[in-house]
């Protein structure tokens, strides 16, 4: 028996390419798809099905936070901690709390966005088995892969090499676990 | 849309194309990353890196002396008790904002040209805003307690006043850094991996892997990057839009008479994009022509930052015709005094070198002649960049020199300190700024790959 793989990549020499073998793989009914390439590509994403994603929602948490912590932050030191008569003037003074308010918004919204991103993608990552396969190095230059999975249901080690080298790519390789 | 088809259309329009016709995917990927990777240091760089890190030697001179004896060392006396060290705040991080303005900005209003100049635009602005950050700091007096400006637990009871736009300026300006320092991070990762695959040197293929943290180019990743990106460039619109508002706010709430002006908020976000364009037009003429990218950075590139310029150099002029007519407009005494003490007083050659350099020689833009020249758009970049520093030195100086009483009017000359200080954060500023284009890819490699007709899915994809 072979040693088990972690997929079958197949090797494209344009995004064109790409997108249709895409496309044609979704049909085929694989949803343990993966594509990579040097810069994003919108007919990839959509021949994929990656439509959303949560990070917006992330953000919009991380803003939410942000702009309490400012505010509260502003509300606690002036009015409860170290509060300071001039001249009888309030000092809930909420005009002036709002610009920290507002930086502190942007602040955290950046960083959450930033921490979901990498969360979202699993980033850092030390180890992936796509690195196995040497010619994976190009995928950051000029080339463009699609990945089928070996988890995935349909997945048969000789049939979906042969439905991959029926899309015409440059070549298909086995990827190591 | 086919190449012939592209190049038809930007001969018919006269414009050049953004990158000139003939590259490839794997072509600017080796031109981009091989000047960090495998062409030789040339010396061209070794020459400025030198006189920048002496400059740098000259700033840690300068700070340790300050240290030692206190701000007294600078020219500030009272009244003028901001000087050159506010001046020159501003005017540094007025210069990051263009950075922001093209990663952030020009990505949402989708001018895809800015794809080749927003790395090293952000760079600017990560370095600027370090220069800047270093004057209000080394301002403080005591410089070692620059924490005291943020809310903690301490046991001395007492708590930032945020009722002042100075606590206001902390939080904008080191949100600033933070979001802009994100950004650019964020903007390298896919590059980082791009270089961790093309490097043969064991150490920096260790170091930008790890920089990289595993980035594979996948499309789900690809997807939420994108939306991070977008993100990211709506937050730091609001962001770079409001850290010069704060900056403004810290003349403008002050009584003032010069200070004192609600139009100073659009008119500082408006000189300091203008002298920000000014600045990455003065690091790409040389860096283009010393590294071969005119292919990546073009003539259109230049042309369109000198139309900006020439913009926000148009509001400038506004605000300042507006800032003399409302000082007139509003019969007041003292803002009239403050204007006509501008344009006659004992600064009035500051100020009309600054009307010269800001409004009279930028109207050169308007031909496309000096738009297209080189040389030209450089002694222009110059010229705005003194002109941005002299609006700020008004402002500071001018303003503050001529207090309500005429018993406490002063006349306010820096020392050789202020300049050695001022001419070290230039050195701190190129230094930095030669060490990163040695060390991370200048120009966003995948941003570029996207601007290449061959990016374009053609055909058989239709749903």
């Amino acid at each position: 028996m072979k040693t088990p793989i972690y997929g079958l990549m197949a090797e494209f020499e344009n995004p064109t390419a790409l997108a249709a073998a895409a496309r044609h793989v979704r049909e085929k009914g694989y949803r343990r798809v993966e594509a990579y390439s040097p810069f994003p590509i919108e007919e990839v994403n959509e021949a994929l099905g990656l439509h959303h994603n949560r990070l917006p929602l992330i953000v919009l948490c991380g803003g939410i936070l942000g702009g309490l912590t400012g505010y509260l932050m502003q509300y606690y030191v002036a009015v409860i901690d170290f509060p300071i008569n001039i001249g009888g003037r309030p000092l809930h003074s909420w005009p002036s709390f709002i610009i920290i308010t507002f930086e502190l918004t942007i602040l955290f919204s950046a960083l959450a966005t930033v921490l979901g991103l990498l969360g979202l993608c699993g980033l850092p990552m030390p180890y992936h088995p796509v690195f196995n396969l040497p010619r994976f190095a190009l995928a950051s230059r000029d080339r463009f892969f699609l990945c089928i999975e070996a988890r995935d249901p349909l997945f048969d080690r000789h049939d979906t090499a042969e439905f991959l080298s029926s899309l015409r790519p440059r070549e298909v390789s086995e990827v190591a676990h | 849309m086919s190449d012939d088809q592209r190049d038809t259309r930007s001969i018919q329009s006269g414009r050049p194309t953004v990158i000139a016709p003939g590259h490839t995917f794997g072509s600017v990927t080796d031109k981009i990353s091989s000047i960090v990777l495998t062409r030789r240091t040339p010396l061209f760089w070794f020459v400025p890196f030198l006189v920048a890190s002496a400059l740098l030697m000259v700033f840690l001179a300068a700070v340790a002396y300050l240290f030692v004896r206190g701000v007294g060392i600078w020219g500030i006396r009272v009244p003028v008790m901001w000087g050159w060290a506010i001046t020159n705040f501003v005017w540094w991080i007025g210069i990051g904002h263009a950075g922001t303005l093209i990663s952030a900005i020009l990505l949402l209003l989708r001018q895809s040209w800015r794809n080749s100049i927003n790395r090293f635009a952000e760079a600017m602005t990560l370095f600027a805003v370090a220069c800047a950050g270093m004057f209000p700091l080394l301002h403080l007096g005591r410089p070692w307690l620059f924490y005291w400006l943020f809310p903690y637990p301490n046991s001395m009871g007492v708590q930032p006043q945020f009722r002042s736009p100075l606590v206001w300026d902390v939080f904008a300006v080191s949100t600033y850094a933070t979001v802009s320092a994100l950004f650019w991070f964020v903007g390298l990762i896919p590059d980082l991996a791009t270089l961790r695959d093309r490097a043969r040197n064991p150490l920096a293929k260790a170091t930008y892997g790890i920089l990289a943290m595993g980035w594979r180019g996948a499309a789900s990743h690809w997807q939420k990057y994108e939306t991070a990106s977008l993100l990211l460039a709506g937050l730091a619109t609001p962001l770079v839009l409001s850290v010069h508002t704060v900056v403004s706010f810290d003349f403008t709430v002050a009584i003032v008479p010069g200070w004192h002006s609600t139009i100073f908020p659009p008119y500082f976000v408006a000189g300091a994009i203008y002298s920000g364009f000014a600045m990455v037009m003065v690091l790409a003429i040389p860096l283009r022509a010393m590294y071969g990218l005119e292919d990546l950075i073009t003539m259109r590139h230049l042309d369109n930052m000198a139309m900006v310029m020439l913009a926000t150099g148009e509001i400038v002029a506004y605000s300042y015709f507006f800032e003399a007519f409302i000082a007139w407009y509003s019969g007041k005494p003292l803002e009239m005094f403050a204007i006509w003490n501008r344009m006659t007083g004992p600064y009035a050659p500051t100020y009309w070198l600054l009307i010269f350099c800001n409004l009279v020689f930028p109207q050169l833009l308007w031909w496309k002649k000096i738009r297209t020249n080189i040389v030209w758009l450089f002694v222009m970049s110059l010229d705005v960049l003194l002109g941005m520093w002299l609006e700020r030195y008004v402002i500071v100086v001018v303003s503050l020199h001529r207090d309500f009483l005429p018993s406490s009017w002063g006349i306010y000359s820096p020392t050789i300190w202020d300049v050695a200080t001022y001419v070290g954060t230039l050195g701190l500023f190129f230094f930095l700024f030669f060490l990163f284009i040695r060390s991370m890819p200048m120009i966003s490699i995948f941003e570029v790959r996207t601007l290449l007709p061959q990016a374009e899915v053609t055909e058989g994809v239709e749903k």
